[in-house]
């Protein structure tokens, strides 16, 4: 085998599970355990104590947050993640995907940043998703109390929006325009008892990139007129109607939440190709001066005379980025950049962002 | 010219050694294969996965720890005899000192297994990441976050603590008990002296993380994995090997290099790489000679006889086998 088939050994995917205390990650937790879904799950858990099942893939673990001495003062790695991995990678075949739960008051940050900082993380894993437990009774209220349910939605690949039951339509219509305020695009689930269909939580591939940022043209356009976000029931996995762009979603949460000081909020920026000799350089410029502010930034990006896609990710300090794929001819060749954090600089960082922005001759 | 013999095993092997005559191999599906002549035979000792592998210090069994909570040993003709067990705990560390002492973690206790049957359990704050018995007298260290906790097992003293702030994945102490060295998750080697933890030896360059550390004859050299080439510490002057550069063998192009395992009289390091080669090299003058080619998967675990005639080895995709050097 040359080295570069070793490289592309299959990366188990890693679907870590947060929420806030109550909000149904067990009963999650358990449905994935005991319903017949045909695949096996190696799943680190806080407690036994409420797991209805046991077998050897099962560990529990100490929620073990350590820093890394690399100067950056944000970066922090899950050790227990890092172990777990390791040992599993000594019985390959043997299970599907890695199922993390973090305990009620974790910052997500940390585990997510383990899948950049650790070289045995990344290669032999991927993180799949990050999957939320809210719960739609509290969930405004913890948002203003607590940091860390500010974090778990900030974080989201996907929200599962539970105990829909116990609230109206306008309270929930009002739950979910707060979690589009935090993270526009996240997937919303609202379920009732953790009741969702597995395949929309587990080894959700690139398809959450995917849409997170190459959003149907047709859908922004009709989203430019529409703004009531209270849509039923039937629609909820149509959640991308919810995504819209900038000026919208900035005036929106003007209008309905007043933002607390240290509130989470994000800022979608878009334009055509970017130039590589700025962009570079001011990515690492925002990257380093408001690393601590930066949750989470993502963006599918056309760079000038770059025949391919090229897609970041970061955490706080770190970012990732790669060559995707190519373009396709059908594909308008636009760059999208979503930043989530606290304290950023809206103004000042769309107008540099638009500064790495080529010109049209 | 030295020949190889090989053993599908079918999994991750965890460890290489010899009990006896008989190559044993640990492997990640909780099974051991025990070589006899021509042919390999697989025992299980595991319910779930094997974490862990260490021979005794007579060289008579082989312990082996796992996800199923157990501590097991293993003789050369695959007799079991279970030591301990931790329900739901992952066992992922374990060490054999003098006279056969266990001691084994999953979590953050780390648990010694004293003579009579006795356990003595030793509490820290965080996971336990690393444990290795001194050479002499009955004294574990043990790899922690931010250090690393010396203990006496057999009495009811408070550790001594090392400290150096970060992540401290294993632990060895030189042959003559003057050092203690951590690998840390920062791709680089803490050092103190045992006497008062001083010294602070920083070791680091890597590309990679320090995943094997393997002491040479009479304790000169402390070679290392994580990087392009095999590098060895030199530990033999007073102060270590501050302000020394070390040995760089087997520089490798294309790959990096996996495991070390020095040899046991001789001063040459059998290296093995992430392309599945090996090679043995001299420290005098750096020369190699090729024992196997670039094949399979990475090469996971290194052993020599006592003789320092054969090679044990193993890979991630399951591959075991024996290196002659006698033909």
């Amino acid at each position: 085998m040359t080295e570069a088939s070793q490289n592309a050994e299959i990366q188990v995917p890693v679907t870590v599970l947060t929420g806030y205390l109550g909000a149904g990650k067990t009963t999650l937790l358990n449905r994935i355990l005991s319903e017949n879904h045909g695949k096996r799950y190696a799943v680190v858990v806080n407690e036994f104590g409420e797991i209805g099942i046991d077998n050897d893939l099962i560990v529990e673990s100490d929620e073990e947050i350590y820093e890394m001495n690399n100067g950056c003062v944000c970066c922090t790695v899950r050790g227990d993640l890092i172990r777990v991995v390791e040992g599993l990678m000594k019985r390959p075949g043997q299970f599907d995907g890695i199922l993390v739960e973090t305990t009620g008051l974790a910052n997500p940050a940390p585990v997510a940043q383990t899948f950049f900082m650790d070289e045995d993380v990344r290669a032999k894993s991927r993180l799949d998703a990050v999957v939320t437990v809210a719960d739609a009774l509290n969930l405004l209220k913890r948002l203003d109390d607590a940091p860390e349910a500010e974090e778990q939605i900030a974080f989201a690949d996907v929200v599962l929006l539970n105990k829909i039951d116990l609230v109206t339509a306008e309270q929930l219509a009002a739950v979910e325009r707060r979690i589009r305020e935090i993270n526009p695009h996240a997937t919303i689930h609202r379920t009732e008892r953790s009741a969702v269909d597995l395949d929309k939580v587990l080894d959700r591939g690139a398809f959450d990139l995917e849409r997170i940022l190459s959003l149907d043209p047709e859908f922004l356009e009709a989203d430019e007129h529409d703004h009531d976000h209270d849509h039923d029931h039937h629609h909820h996995d149509h959640d991308h109607d919810h995504d819209h762009d900038h000026h919208h979603h900035d005036h929106d949460h003007h209008h309905h939440h007043p933002r607390h000081d240290n509130a989470v909020f994000s800022i979608s920026l878009k334009g055509g190709t970017l130039d590589p000799q700025k962009f570079f350089p001011w990515i690492q410029e925002v990257t380093q001066v408001e690393g601590p502010n930066i949750l989470r930034l993502k963006g599918i990006l056309a760079m000038d005379r770059d025949p391919d896609r090229y897609v970041l990710q970061g955490v706080h300090m770190i970012i990732e980025g790669t060559h995707q794929r190519p373009w396709r001819d059908d594909e308008k060749r636009e760059s999208r950049l979503v930043f989530i954090g606290r304290k950023l600089n809206e103004e000042a960082i769309r107008k540099s962002f638009e500064a790495c922005l080529v010109k049209a001759a | 010219m030295p020949s190889i013999q090989s053993f599908p095993l079918g999994a991750f092997v965890v460890a290489a050694t010899f009990l006896g005559d008989r190559p044993v191999f640990a492997l990640g599906d909780g099974k051991v294969g025990i070589v006899d002549g021509a042919a390999a035979e697989t025992f299980g000792v595991h319910q779930g996965g094997l974490l862990a592998a260490a021979r005794d210090e007579a060289g008579k069994r082989l312990v082996t720890s796992g996800d199923d909570g157990r501590v097991m040993a293993i003789d050369a003709t695959g007799s079991l005899t279970a030591l301990a067990e931790r329900p739901k705990k992952w066992i992922d560390q374990l060490a054999v000192g003098p006279n056969g002492t266990i001691a084994f973690a999953g979590g953050r206790e780390a648990v010694v297994l004293l003579e009579g049957g006795k356990e003595r359990v030793l509490p820290h704050e965080r996971t336990v990441a690393g444990l290795a018995f001194a050479p002499k007298g009955l004294r574990l260290a043990v790899a922690r976050y931010n250090g690393v906790s010396l203990w006496w097992p057999g009495t009811d003293a408070k550790p001594t603590e090392f400290e150096w702030k970060g992540s401290h994945i294993g632990v060895t102490w030189s042959p003559d008990g003057r050092f203690v060295v951590t690998s840390m998750q920062e791709n680089a080697l803490h050092g103190w002296r045992t006497s008062d933890g001083g010294g602070h030896m920083r070791m680091s360059g890597y590309p990679g993380k320090v995943k094997t550390l393997s002491w040479s004859t009479r304790g000169r050299f402390l070679a290392t994995s994580g990087a392009e080439m095999a590098v060895l510490w030199p530990f033999h002057f007073k102060e270590g090997p501050m302000g020394k550069q070390p040995l760089q063998l087997g520089v490798s192009a294309q790959s990096v290099v996996t495991q070390v395992a020095c040899h046991p009289s001789e001063e040459v390091v059998a290296i093995g790489y992430k392309d599945g080669s090996i090679i043995a090299a001299r420290f005098a003058d750096g020369d190699e000679a090729r024992l196997r080619k670039v094949e399979g998967g990475p090469i996971s675990a290194l052993a020599w006889d006592t003789a320092g005639i054969r090679l044990a080895f193993g890979t991630e995709d399951g591959t075991a086998g024996i290196v002659d050097l006698a033909g």
